[in-house]
C-alpha cells in the first residue's frame, strides 16, 4: 500500500470516516436515544458535507488507476457510477430530513448507514476483482437490510428487513460459491485474468451463480420476489435510496462482469441476459398496471427499469456499457424525483402511499404537482425528457448487438407503463383533496426537489455532454481489460 | 490419503443432510458441527493447517456455540421444543434441486480439472498473514465495515425501546400497515 493508493480510494474513505464521525456525534449528543424527537441537523450536514466531499475528489481528481495491487479500479467508469451512487446519497438524504424527526427515526444510524451503503455501492463500482465485488455488495445490502427494518414500531418495517435479510443471504451463498466456482476453473479471482482465462463449463457455472447474487440486488426477474414487500414495508426515504443505490450496485458489478472483463464470451452470455431483460420488462411492467399502492407501484417499475437497464447489458460492448451508465445517472434522478413527492405528503399518521392520496396535489402545491408529473413522464420514457433519451441509447446498443428482440419488447413495455404512470399524473392533476392528506413544506426536500428536476431536464434537453464523458469512460474501462 | 478423504467427504456428506433433516434444532446444530470438522480434516488433507485450525477455532468454536446459545435461549423462553418441518415445500425444493443437479451434471461431464500446484508455504500462519496484509488489505479492511454494519445494526435493531411512544397523544407515523390491517404494539 502507498499514499497513491490511499488518494485512490479517497472518496469512499471520506464517507467511511464521515459514517463513523456521524454515529459517534449522534450518540455523544443523544445519550443514544434510539427515538429523538428533535431534528439532528448535525447529522444532516455533516453527511451531506461528506458527499459532497466525495463528489468533488470523485469528479475533480481524475487521477486513474489500479490500486490494491488490482484489487480497486479507479477510471472514468468507476468516476461515473460513483456520481450516481453519491447522488442518490445526497438526494436520499436531503429527502429524509423531514421524514426522519416526524416518524423518531434514529438520525445517527440511519445517516451512517446510509453513507456506507453508498460506499457498498462505489466499492462494488471500482471492483478489480470477485473478492472486492462481493465484500461491496455485502457492504451495499447489509446496510440496506438495516435500513428497511429501522422502523422498528412499524411491524411491515421489521417484516421488510427480514424477509430482505433472508432472501438476501440466499442470494449472497449463491455469489460466494459462484466465486468458489470461477477460482476453479480459472486459478484467479482477478476479473482481468478471468477474462483472459479459458472458456470452460465450470467458468459458465460459475458465472451463472454469480449473475444470481447480482440479479437479486438488482430485483431482475426471477430473483425479484422480495422487491415489492420490502419497497412497501420500508419507511418510504429508505425505499427511495434503495430502489437506486441498489440498482447503481448491482449493474455496476454486472457491467465490470459481463461487457468489461468477459467480453470475448459476448456469445453465449448475451442471448441469456437479453432473457432476463425480456422477462423482467414484461412482468415489471404487467404487474404495476395493477398497483393500487404508490409503492409497490414504483417497486414494480423498478424491477421493470431493471429490466431496461439489462437490455444494456446484455448488449455488451463499450454502446451497451455507456448506455447502461447514462441510463443509471437519470433513474437516480427521476425515481427519488417521484419519490420526493411522495415525501411530501403525510396521511393522518401514516405515508401517503396510495394513488387517491395524491388527488387534487395540483391544486394545493402546484410545483410539487409539476415536478411529479415530470418524473413520471421520464419514468414512462415520453419524448424531451431524460428517461427517452436514455432508453433510446439502450434500445440502439441493442440493435447495434444484433439483439432486436429485446429492443422490441422494450419499445411495447414502455408504451405500456405510459398507462400507470400517466394514471398516477392525472391523480395528482385532478378531484378535489382529501381532507386526511397534508403537505407538508420543508426546504431541503424541495432542495432534493429542484436538484432532482434540474438533472432530468438538463439530461433530457443538453444529453451532449454526459453522453461525451459516459462514452469516454466505457472505451477508457473497455480498453484497460484487454 | 484417498481413504481418509473418501471418509472425511462421506462424514460431511451425512451432516449436511442431517442439518436439513433433523426435526429438532439441536440435532442440527450437531449435524453443521460434523461437517465443519470434517472441513478442518479436509484443510488438514490440503497441507493447510492454519486454515484447519481457524475452521474449528472460528466456525466449530464461536459460531456453534451462537447457534446453541441462541436455541437455548429462545427456548428458555418459550418453553417448547420447537418442531420444524424437516422438508422444504416441493414448489421450492425442485428448482433447487434442479439447478444443482444441472450443475453437477455440467462439472461432472466437462473437462477434467488440472489440479493446480500451490508453494510449499500454502495455509501457514506467515503465508496467511502476508497475503492478508499486503495483496488483500483492501479486502480486509472491507471486511470490517462489514463487521461494523452488523454491529450498528445490531444495537438499531436489539435495543430496547420505551414501551409506548414517547409523547402518545400524538400518532407515530411510518410505513403504513398494508393489507393488513393488524396494529401490534411491539415490546
Amino acid at each position: 500500500m502507498s499514499t497513491a493508493d490511499l488518494v485512490l480510494v479517497g472518496p469512499e474513505l471520506v464517507l467511511t470516516i464521515a459514517a463513523v464521525v456521524v454515529l459517534l456525534q449522534d450518540a455523544w449528543a443523544t445519550g443514544g436515544v434510539l427515538e429523538p424527537q428533535t431534528p439532528r441537523p448535525a447529522a444532516v450536514w455533516g453527511s451531506l458535507a461528506a458527499v459532497g466531499l466525495a463528489l468533488v475528489w470523485d469528479v475533480g481528481g481524475r487521477r486513474w488507476g489500479p490500486a490494491f495491487g488490482g484489487m480497486y479500479v479507479r477510471d472514468q467508469f468507476t468516476m461515473i457510477a460513483d456520481l450516481a451512487a453519491l447522488a442518490a446519497a445526497g438526494l436520499g438524504i436531503l429527502l429524509s430530513s423531514a421524514y426522519l424527526p416526524r416518524v423518531r427515526l434514529p438520525a445517527g444510524e440511519y445517516h451512517a448507514l446510509l453513507l456506507l451503503a453508498t460506499v457498498g455501492a462505489m466499492v462494488m463500482a471500482a471492483s478489480g476483482s470477485l473478492i472486492t465485488l462481493f465484500l461491496g455488495l455485502e457492504i451495499l445490502s447489509f446496510s440496506l437490510y438495516v435500513l428497511a427494518a429501522i422502523a422498528r414500531r412499524s411491524r411491515r418495517s421489521l417484516e421488510a428487513g427480514l424477509k430482505y435479510l433472508l432472501l438476501g443471504a440466499f442470494a449472497t451463498a449463491f455469489f460466494a460459491y459462484g466465486i468458489a466456482l470461477i477460482f476453479g476453473a480459472t486459478g484467479s479471482i482477478d476479473l482481468r485474468e478471468i477474462g483472459a482465462a479459458r472458456p470452460s463449463r465450470l467458468l459458465g457455472a460459475g458465472i451463472a451463480l454469480l449473475t444470481v447474487g447480482l440479479a437479486f440486488e438488482g430485483a431482475l426477474v426471477p430473483f425479484h420476489a422480495w422487491a415489492p414487500d420490502v419497497y412497501e414495508g420500508a419507511p418510504l426515504p429508505v425505499t427511495a435510496f434503495m430502489s437506486v443505490v441498489a440498482k447503481v450496485g448491482a449493474f455496476a458489478g454486472l457491467l465490470r462482469v459481463f461487457p468489461l472483463a468477459l467480453a470475448h464470451l459476448a456469445g453465449v452470455w448475451g442471448p441469456m441476459l437479453a432473457a432476463i431483460a425480456v422477462v423482467t420488462m414484461i412482468l415489471g411492467n404487467l404487474a404495476a398496471l395493477f398497483q393500487t399502492n404508490l409503492k409497490r407501484l414504483l417497486a414494480y417499475s423498478g424491477i421493470a427499469h431493471a429490466g431496461y437497464l439489462m437490455i444494456g447489458v446484455a448488449a455488451g460492448g463499450p454502446a451497451g456499457t455507456w448506455s447502461v451508465l447514462f441510463y443509471l445517472l437519470v433513474y437516480v434522478a427521476m425515481n427519488l424525483g417521484a419519490f420526493g413527492v411522495l415525501l411530501l405528503l403525510a396521511r393522518q399518521g401514516m405515508e401517503a402511499d396510495r394513488v387517491e392520496d395524491l388527488a387534487g396535489l395540483s391544486g394545493r402545491a402546484p410545483w410539487a404537482a409539476a415536478a411529479l408529473v415530470l418524473f413520471l413522464v421520464s419514468l414512462a420514457g415520453l419524448p424531451l425528457t431524460a428517461g427517452f433519451i436514455a432508453k433510446l441509447y439502450l434500445f440502439r446498443a441493442a440493435l447495434g448487438a444484433h439483439q432486436p428482440v429485446p429492443a422490441l419488447v422494450g419499445v411495447l413495455t414502455s408504451v405500456v407503463s405510459v398507462y400507470y404512470y400517466l394514471r398516477v399524473a392525472s391523480a395528482a392533476l385532478s378531484g378535489g383533496a382529501p381532507q386526511a392528506v397534508a403537505v407538508l413544506r420543508n426546504r431541503l426536500v424541495g432542495a432534493a426537489l429542484v436538484l432532482a428536476t434540474a438533472g432530468v431536464l438538463w439530461l433530457g434537453l443538453f444529453p451532449a455532454g454526459f453522453t461525451a464523458a459516459v462514452q469516454q469512460a466505457a472505451r477508457q474501462a473497455a480498453a484497460a481489460v484487454r | 490419503m484417498a481413504v481418509l478423504f473418501g471418509g472425511v467427504a462421506c462424514l460431511a456428506l451425512a451432516g449436511g443432510v442431517g442439518v436439513i433433516a433433523s426435526r429438532r434444532p439441536v440435532h442440527s446444530v450437531l449435524a453443521l458441527l460434523l461437517v465443519l470438522g470434517s472441513l478442518a480434516v479436509d484443510y488438514l488433507l490440503l497441507d493447510a493447517q492454519f486454515i484447519a485450525v481457524l475452521q474449528l477455532i472460528i466456525y466449530a468454536g464461536a459460531i456453534v456455540v451462537l447457534f446453541v446459545f441462541v436455541i437455548m435461549l429462545l427456548h428458555a423462553r418459550s418453553g417448547e421444543v420447537a418442531r420444524v418441518p424437516a422438508v422444504l415445500p416441493p414448489a421450492a425444493a425442485i428448482p433447487v434441486c434442479a439447478v444443482f443437479g444441472l450443475m453437477l451434471l455440467v462439472v461432472l461431464t466437462g473437462a477434467a480439472i488440472a489440479p493446480a500446484a500451490v508453494g510449499p508455504a500454502f495455509g501457514t500462519v506467515q503465508e496467511v498473514g502476508r497475503a492478508l496484509f499486503s495483496r488483500f488489505l483492501l479486502p480486509f479492511e472491507a471486511a470490517s465495515i462489514v463487521l461494523l454494519i452488523g454491529m450498528i445494526g445490531a444495537v438499531v435493531l436489539g435495543k430496547r425501546l420505551p414501551p409506548s411512544p414517547p409523547d402518545a397523544g400524538r400518532p407515530a407515523e411510518g410505513p403504513g400497515e398494508g393489507r393488513s390491517k393488524r396494529r401490534v404494539e411491539l415490546r
